[in-house]
């Protein structure tokens, strides 16, 4: 069959079975989209910057476990999805990036909108292919999808220079795909999983550490059973959260800059580590040379073998695909008869409920102004925690965090890597896109809110019902807080002056606006949103604590376990 | 420790730059780097020359067999292995400085391969050191030109890297 190229582009997205590409047409993607236009197997979503289309494929692909496809222009069209490219990367989700080129001919001539694709997006992708010739189309796309899915996952970009997508050749969509250079480790090696396994029956103080490696992966549910069987605490990273019930009686919540006082000391102060899925990065164990004071042994499970031994050194390294390496521990568990040492582990217990004791999370609702965490609270209730909730980045994320209780993986929705400001709304619509049913709640700040309030008209024009918790404090939290703790409260540019009036800002864009400013309005308002208002996006414009920060807090370059709490100051 | 890292690369447009990329954006160090094709037209060989801490020695190979477009990497220094490097080096050779510069490329097993009443280009062979002793023993005023092609190594006797 002959067919053009950007034929054999549309093919291909229907051949992997593509539902919905994010995008925003330019010259140099002329011809797909002409192709798009006749065709109705999948659906375009328009939208209003080229970074909200890789935000919301991204955010299609965490909450589903699909991968993620937006397709942009080339020049500006590229260099807009870059930072949405690069937040992706940072959180090893699977995406193909479809970017159109200036036609072969002209490239390297400083031509219209050209931009070196490759070059630009070499850092921050799994890996990325110019198409040079339209026999190759067909291969490079079931390469992209491949290698995007596989492994460690990330996002693969593909540059197709214009005149590739009107040339002709035959078509045929390749079945399987083998690449002598790439070839993933899924299974564990089983010497070493047995030794897992003794060291973890051996234990005296064991943690489990569960970070976005398990979400990703879809192993949540084997960890659940792993840590059920044994009976050991387990803490999430930022990322992993919902990769255990958060509601779990061995749930230590959240570790790092901002976890749980009792999630941070029992790291520190474990005998054994098992860290599944996990990169040890500094947000979680603050200092390494602190983190590794403390002998412990650590086994660590991961499938990128270059993020074993990377920033702390492990005793047990095991390279796999999780679902996998999870499977054989357990059977190996069962195998060797073994049981924890129960008369240790119920004096790890009851130390651990001493950190407990400490509430490292409580804070002070009054009358008069509303405090953010009450919010998060409040949404959590008003949802039955069955929610998907997106956010922005800095304080509100890690409030969202902290008070938003996950007990499914795939519901917590933020960028933790890249720390990406403006990635809440576009993800609000990713994750609706792929769970059409959802409730989807986006718990953003001011700050973040506007650096992609345009997509309010995306929005708008797929009628998607997502609710904005805007936690409004006139500030950018997360800087004031730093400038306050470690700037002589010198606050440089993070008060947000002439801000909009966000609910006028709301009904411009055709949605429903509210401004809460009282503590008691909170719950009754959420219970409007979520109910009278539950097909319309509303704008919750709540007006919070200028001054509240975020605590537990490990400051940077601190260890672990040298947490200034809220009760201390 | 300084070590000698040998790749095996699809030989593909970028594949350069997606390892020299990899080594800046992770600060790794690159003391030299050297690519060509090999027998088969599909790979590139290269041979780069580094130093680090075990710790960063491992990182590297990780993250070099983490690129998609790498077939092999080997680190050839942990075991019995040659290395060689080319450098061609423009010299005055006039008077008394002629007959000089002959005799201490003889030493060095150099060959003089462009000859002009003024000048000679010496052609030498060796690992890094031999090349450096070369131009310790000749006087540093009469250089014109140095030009080194880098490290090229190959493991010794059994060991071969093949796809």
């Amino acid at each position: 069959m002959q067919l053009t190229g950007a034929e054999i582009v549309i093919k291909c997205l229907q051949e992997e079975k593509v539902e919905f590409v994010f995008g925003y047409p330019g010259g140099s993607v002329l011809y797909i989209y002409d192709e798009l236009f006749k065709q109705d197997t999948f659906k375009h979503i328009l939208v209003r910057h080229e970074q909200a289309a890789v935000h919301a494929a991204d955010a299609y692909s965490r909450s589903s476990n699909k991968i993620g496809v937006c397709m942009v222009t080339s020049g500006p069209g590229v260099t807009n999805a870059v930072t949405g490219i690069a937040t992706a990367h940072m959180d090893s989700v699977p995406m193909v990036i479809i970017s159109g080129q200036v036609p072969t001919a002209y490239i390297g001539q400083d031509a219209f909108q050209e931009c070196d694709t490759v070059g630009i997006t070499r850092p921050c992708v799994k890996h990325n292919f110019l198409v040079k010739d339209v026999r190759d189309l067909a291969v490079t796309f079931k390469k992209a999808f491949y290698i995007a899915k596989t492994g460690r996952p990330g996002p693969v970009l593909i540059d197709i220079p214009k005149d590739i997508t009107n040339q002709t050749c035959e078509f045929e969509y390749p079945k399987s795909i083998t690449m002598r250079s790439y070839n993933p480790v899924i299974k564990g090696h089983s010497g070493q999983i047995k030794k897992a396994v003794q060291m973890l029956l051996d234990a005296k103080r064991p943690i489990i550490y569960a970070g976005g490696g398990v979400v990703l992966s879809d192993a949540a549910e084997k960890l659940t059973k792993l840590s059920h069987s044994l009976g050991y605490p387990v803490t999430n990273t930022l990322m992993g959260l919902g990769g255990f019930p958060a509601t779990d009686k061995q749930s230590l919540g959240m570790l790092g800059m901002h976890g749980t006082y009792e999630a941070n000391m029992a790291m520190q102060n474990c005998d054994v580590l098992i860290a599944v899925g996990a990169r040890f990065d500094d947000r979680v164990i603050g200092n390494p040379t602190h983190f590794a004071e403390v002998s412990r042994k650590i086994i660590h499970i991961d499938i990128d073998p270059s993020s074993i031994s990377k920033r702390v050194r492990v005793d047990v390294p095991i390279v796999g695909n999780l679902p996998d390496v999870l499977d054989e521990l357990q059977k190996h568990l069962g195998a060797s008869g073994g049981k924890p040492n129960s008369k240790a582990l119920a004096a790890w217990w009851k130390q651990i409920d001493e950190w407990r004791g400490k509430k490292s999370l409580k804070y002070k609702q009054g009358k008069e102004i509303i405090m953010p965490q009450y919010v998060v609270e409040k949404l959590y209730e008003v949802t039955g925690g069955e929610a998907f909730v997106t956010s922005d980045v800095g304080q509100h994320q890690m409030w969202a965090a902290q008070y938003y209780k996950f007990d499914k993986p795939r519901r917590w929705i933020n960028s933790g890597g890249l720390g990406t400001m403006g990635v809440g709304l576009p993800y609000a619509m990713g994750v609706r896109f792929a769970n059409p049913k959802a409730t989807v709640a986006c718990v953003t700040g001011e700050g973040s809110i506007q650096m992609n309030i345009q997509e309010l008209s995306t929005a708008k024009q797929f009628r998607l019902p997502i609710k904005i918790i805007n936690l409004n404090n006139r500030y950018l939290g997360m800087v004031r807080q730093w400038q306050q703790m470690f700037h002589g409260n010198r606050y440089a540019e993070s008060y947000v002056d002439a801000l909009p009036d966000f609910v006028k800002l709301a009904e411009a864009y055709g949605h429903v606006g509210m401004k809460i400013e009282r503590p008691v309005d909170v719950e009754p308002a959420l219970r409007e949103a979520f109910t009278k208002h539950k097909n319309d996006l509303v704008f919750m414009d709540f007006l919070t604590d200028q001054t509240a920060n975020v605590y537990p807090m490990v400051a940077a370059g601190k260890g672990l376990s040298e947490m200034i709490l809220a009760e201390e100051l | 420790m300084r070590h000698i890292i040998s790749i095996l690369i699809e030989n593909e447009a970028g594949a350069l730059s997606r390892v020299s990329g990899l080594f800046s954006a992770r600060a790794f160090n690159i003391e030299s780097l050297t690519v060509a094709p090999t027998e088969d037209a599909s790979l590139s060989r290269m041979t780069i020359v580094s130093t680090g801490s075990d710790d960063v020695i491992e990182q590297i190979t990780k993250q070099l067999n983490k690129l998609i477009d790498v077939v092999k990497v080997v680190d050839l220094s942990e075991a019995a292995h040659i290395e060689r490097e080319l450098m061609l080096v423009k010299v005055r050779a006039a008077g008394k400085d002629r007959e000089e510069m002959k005799r201490i490329a003889d030493i060095f097993r150099g060959r003089i391969i462009d000859v002009t009443d003024s000048t000679y280009v010496i052609e030498l062979t060796g690992n890094g050191s031999k090349l450096d002793a070369f131009l310790e023993a000749i006087d540093r005023s009469l250089i014109l030109e140095t030009v080194r092609t880098g490290v090229s190594g190959i493991g010794r006797g059994d060991r071969i890297l093949k796809v």
